[in-house]
């Protein structure tokens, strides 16, 4: 629970939302806690929230920590299962 | 070396290996204490203990908000979940757990409770507008980097009239509990631990900063190193800290300069003390009772408040017996020192908090530790 992924952000809108391709899968969180986004940014999200930016080297680096490592699938697993 | 091959930059890995062999003074021990569990499990799945010499050791510390909930407040949770007409939401991490007599949300829902896993407070607004007739229950636990979504998510519902969400505040609050560990030898010298100093949270301190931290260079004479989740950063932090014990020095030093800053996230820190304030005390599992360290819903947003809008009833908690995740949470005992670890015990049908989290102490053991300490746990009974 305490993994957060860099995200690529490719859509916002004005009500404090974004949409973010996440290791491939689509998603939208909330950038309501940063103050300037734009889309390009990457960001590290935390339970559906953008927590910091990043740049995107540091996302890279870390996606691929995270893939090799086993942790991303069993992330995306965890955004892809929860009930909506 | 053998775990050398798991890390991505293994040239890295080595020179960061070999500086730390160089660096440490065999003639001392170092004990560092990662507070996170997202470190204990770095350093587990990458073997990084193995990296280092054999006198540099890691000691856990209670930072995986999971583990450290307090059966009795889950025992709540399970409650508000049966509740009539009750939905309670809650991250994955939280189900398995079991509470008194073992029972658990995910037996709670099995014997009919409507317990819905979601990945984000987003998820619980959404269920919450779309059953208009049912009251909607987030359990909300984790440090800081959990709470402002929580804050947003009550200031959302105040923002839309939402008056069937509400949250059950379990939010809890790091500095405090690190202060807590220090202070314990004092209170009680069978709890002391010695500690040459700290792996700080990483992400934890993208909200908070580094800042916070700064007490435990000042007052209690702690070298603290905020350090990243990947083993590199591990690694480089570790000797970083080495560094300072050897020098003397004193300092809170941030290896995750990339993420972290030393003011923090000033937007989600005014948001969360919007909406929350200081819990005068909270319990937390295996530490105890512990002053200002955790976060309670401020009057103003209390009909947001599951603990204000609806009755729980006060229960005595049953810890598991012998089961020894309060110790391991503290740091003064270790996997191997409970009798159930991987014999009755496994996260296949775990009986303690530590083994259910991946974050958790036990979990780690048993995923990557579990010959050696079943080995090791054999040998120490033969004695
Ligand atoms: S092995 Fe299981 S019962 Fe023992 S301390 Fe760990 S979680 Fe508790």
């Amino acid at each position: 629970m305490c993994l957060a992924i860099p995200a690529l952000v490719t859509d916002l809108s004005d009500d404090g939302m974004a949409v973010v391709s996440l290791g491939g899968v689509t998603k939208t969180i909330s950038v309501a806690l940063l103050d300037e986004v734009s889309a390009g940014d990457y960001v590290l999200v935390h339970v559906g929230y953008a927590l910091h930016k990043v740049s995107e080297e540091e996302a890279q680096r870390t996606l691929a920590l995270m893939a090799e490592g086993g942790l991303l699938d069993s992330e995306l697993a965890e955004i892809g299962e929860a009930a909506s | 070396m053998k775990y050398v091959d798991e890390f991505r930059d293994r040239a890295l890995a080595e020179k960061l290996s070999a500086a730390i062999h160089a660096e440490a003074d065999p003639a001392r021990d170092y004990n560092f204490m990662e507070f996170c569990g997202g470190h204990t499990h770095a350093i587990f799945r990458y073997g990084v203990q193995d990296l280092v010499p054999a006198n540099v050791h890691f000691i856990h510390g209670p930072g995986c908000p999971v583990c450290i909930l307090p059966i009795r407040r889950l025992d709540d949770a399970i409650e508000l979940a049966e509740m009539p007409g009750a939905i309670l939401c809650s991250y994955g991490d939280m189900l398995r757990v079991p509470g008194s007599k073992r029972r658990s949300l995910m037996s709670a829902k099995a014997d009919g409770a409507d317990v819905r896993m979601v990945y984000s407070t987003l998820d619980a607004l959404a269920i919450a507008r779309a059953n208009p007739d049912r009251q909607v229950v987030f359990l909300g636990i984790g440090f800081e980097t959990t709470t402002p979504p929580s804050a947003l998510a009550i200031r959302q519902a105040a923002d839309e009239g939402l008056e069937n969400f509400s949250v059950f505040c379990n939010h809890v609050l790091t500095p405090a509990a690190i202060r807590h560990i220090l202070d314990a030898p004092e209170i009680d010298p069978e709890q002391a631990v010695r500690l040459d100093g700290f792996l700080g949270p990483s992400h934890v301190s993208t909200v908070i900063g580094s800042k916070p931290y700064e007490f435990l260079a000042e007052k209690y004479a702690k070298p603290v190193v905020i350090a990243g989740f990947e083993p590199l950063d591990v690694m480089q932090s570790v000797l970083m800290l080495i560094r300072q014990v050897n020098d003397g020095r004193v300092a809170v030093e941030n290896q995750y300069t990339r993420v972290v800053t030393r003011e923090g996230n000033a937007k989600a820190q005014e948001l969360v003390d919007d909406v929350f304030e200081l819990r005068p005390t909270f319990e937390w599992r295996g530490l105890g009772w512990m002053a200002d360290s955790a976060l309670a819903i401020r009057d103003k947003y209390a009909r947001f408040d599951a603990e204000k809008r609806f009755p729980i009833s006060e229960k005595t908690a049953r810890e598991v017996k012998s089961c020894e995740c309060p110790a391991i949470l503290r740091g003064v005992k270790k996997p191997k020192d409970c009798k159930l670890f991987g014999k009755v015990c496994t996260p296949e049908n775990p009986m303690g908090s530590c083994m259910v989290s991946s974050e958790g102490a036990c979990a780690a053991y048993w995923t990557y530790r579990r010959a050696e300490t079943l080995a090791e746990m054999a040998l120490e009974a033969a004695e």
